[in-house]
């Protein structure tokens, strides 16, 4: 990706969501070749010299300072409050009002390229499911549950305005799951328990992605600025029990039928934070993405098998049980 | 102890049941799995070895099936294998896989289609697709075409399998869907008679409303709970290629010679065979 010569005028890349994991990762690989400016909501990040951080809400006023107070080129949204952080309500304002302005002020601001990150969780976890789901599959996830209802917004705001705006150059990518160290996603905190929740009989197969490979997937994308929608996941596929016991960690079985059972006990025991009551049709059905459309337009591979991913959990929970 | 004994007994079924032979066999097969031995669709190398050792011993022994024409089938490349359904429960489709597995020209995968509502159903659904079925969405199939697989279809879906012992070796309407995906994933279909499977389960009457009260296809009255041993005979056909057709009518026109070529297929069963037991 160095290969990439710097272009005589550094472009400015505005990043949200500069607390996270991939965010964080994605601004290294950029910083020195771009003028980065970090985001986040949660806190003001510490960043390398030369990357201005602010802490802002984009749904608040003091966003668009940003925007009146830098040229920026650029934006990669990756900023997300997830279901587990906030009530339905304030994650509604934050993820889809706050992509609605962000889209807004892009089109103000005249920024020539967007980038969102979304989720596979739009497509919604059917038993009806094809496996190797396109892009242009219908998103049936606010069908499933209310909860993910902002994920489906969010990215119908985002085809509102690739379709009307084509010169912001929108590129959307729903990433398989995403894991790895710092990451602090559903999965991943559910992975990094010693005892995980399975359902009874049902064991979805799963596709995991490196938080490394993630933030090459984004930055190649970002750099050939092919606007689309693209599926993020690799060719590889684990059922989610395997992927529980390779993490190291222990099955606890959960009663699946009724349906309405595992979902109560979900509630009952506060399990929101890694087996929330609405995702727990991901634990029963799968949702096996097609990644060839991205694989095959970037000549992006992903360089950590899931032996990579597992390992690291494996290794994590040896460190923390002594 | 109970574990540990019952742990050495279901390793000792399986190897007895995975015998070096099916181990060959299915390291022969052509088809690409992930680190973990699973493709998109939950197939599982081990689980089909387990799976194929239990369907040759009702192949060889059960049904004592005699198959001809396995040189049709395709050594690789993706393929429609069509037949005719029949005998209440899939075990067509399960012998159609077994020929198509153990088959001397070139063992193949042949994917079966499987009703929605089985990855519902707590550990047979993963079973199920850790076998090779697939829910039959016509995506999967487009997909699975692409990847160069082998699926079993029976176009007659369940107006074939449940109909009653009166209707045998009738052929029921046919969906036009297996064509329009033979037609443009350039698939050539191999059309496969099936007797014998009649046999397994004659239904006198259909339970109609009670089927719909429990929510499946058809509930039928029997003689038997478990498949009679019928000697089946399968008869594979050359593989049929078809051009895109221009309209609608023109495709069912072509269903109907895949269903002329099955018909024929059936008569060579029927003549053949000499004892339905």
């Amino acid at each position: 990706m160095a290969s990439r010569a710097p272009a005589a005028k550094k472009k400015t890349v505005l990043v949200t969501g500069a607390a996270g994991s991939l965010a964080k990762r994605v601004i290294a690989r950029l910083h020195g070749r771009y003028h980065v400016i970090a985001v986040d909501f949660r806190r003001k990040v510490e960043t390398d010299a030369g990357i201005p951080s602010y802490l802002v809400e984009l749904h608040k006023r003091g966003f668009e300072d940003i925007f009146a107070s830098h040229k920026i080129d650029a934006v990669i949204h990756i900023g997300r409050i997830f279901a587990h952080e906030k009530t339905r309500q304030q994650r509604y304002n934050a993820n889809v009002l706050g992509c609605k302005r962000l889209l807004e002020l892009c089109h103000k601001y005249k920024v020539g390229q967007v980038m969102i990150h979304s989720t596979y969780f739009v497509y919604g976890a059917s038993a009806y499911n094809p496996a190797l789901i396109d892009e242009d599959a219908p998103l049936k996830a606010s069908e499933v549950t209310q909860d993910l209802v902002d994920s489906v917004e969010l990215e119908s705001l985002a085809n509102i305005y690739l379709w009307k705006h084509p010169e912001l150059n929108i590129t959307i990518l729903r990433p398989c799951n995403v894991l790895g160290p710092g990451v602090r996603n559903s999965m991943s905190i559910l992975l990094s328990r010693k005892v995980a929740p399975v359902l009874l009989g049902f064991s979805p197969l799963m596709q995991f992605l490196h938080v490394d490979d993630m933030a090459d997937a984004m930055v190649v994308a970002f750099e050939a600025n092919r606007p689309g929608i693209y599926n993020v996941a690799p060719d590889d596929y684990v059922p989610y029990q395997e992927a529980v016991r390779q993490c190291g960690a222990r099955r606890l079985p959960v009663l699946s039928v009724p349906p309405s059972l595992p979902k109560l006990v979900s509630s009952m025991l506060n399990w929101n934070a890694f087996f929330p009551p609405y995702l727990i049709n991901y634990f029963k059905y799968p949702v096996i993405l097609d990644g060839r459309r991205f694989r095959d337009t970037f000549g992006w591979r992903p360089r950590r098998n899931l032996n990579d991913i597992f390992t690291f959990y494996r290794k994590q929970k040896l460190v923390t049980s002594d | 102890m109970a574990r540990l004994g019952s742990f050495d007994l279901h390793h000792r079924l399986a190897a007895s049941l995975v015998t070096p032979e099916i181990e060959a066999l299915v390291a022969s097969i052509p088809k690409p799995i992930g680190s973990f031995g699973y493709d998109p669709w939950g197939y599982n190398e081990d689980s089909f070895k387990l799976g194929l050792g239990v369907a040759r011993l009702l192949y060889d022994k059960y049904f004592r099936v005699t198959a001809h024409g396995l040189e049709n089938i395709p050594a690789e490349g993706r393929a429609l294998i069509v037949g005719n359904h029949s005998g209440q429960l899939p075990m067509d489709g399960v012998l159609v896989g077994v020929a198509a597995a153990t088959n001397p020209h070139g063992p193949r995968l042949a994917r079966a289609m499987i009703e929605r509502f089985f990855p519902t159903v707590p550990w047979l659904g993963n079973y199920l697709n850790a076998l090779g079925g697939v829910i039959g969405d016509p995506l999967n199939c487009a997909k699975m075409l692409d990847m160069d697989e082998a699926i079993i279809v029976f176009p007659e879906g369940v107006r074939g399998s449940g109909k009653l012992y009166r209707k045998r070796y009738q052929l029921q309407r046919f969906g036009n869907g297996f064509m329009h995906l033979a037609m443009t994933h350039r698939a050539p279909i191999v059309p496969v008679g099936i007797v014998g499977c009649e046999e397994t389960m004659p239904a006198l009457a259909n339970l109609g409303p009670i089927a719909k009260l429990l929510g499946i296809p058809y509930l039928p009255i029997v003689p038997s709970l478990l498949p009679l041993p019928a000697r089946v005979y399968l008869n594979f056909g050359k593989p049929m290629y078809f051009d895109p057709a221009a309209s609608e009518d023109e495709v069912t026109a072509q269903v109907e010679t895949v269903k002329a070529e099955l018909r024929r297929l059936i008569q060579v069963g029927l003549d053949e065979r000499t004892s339905l037991y």
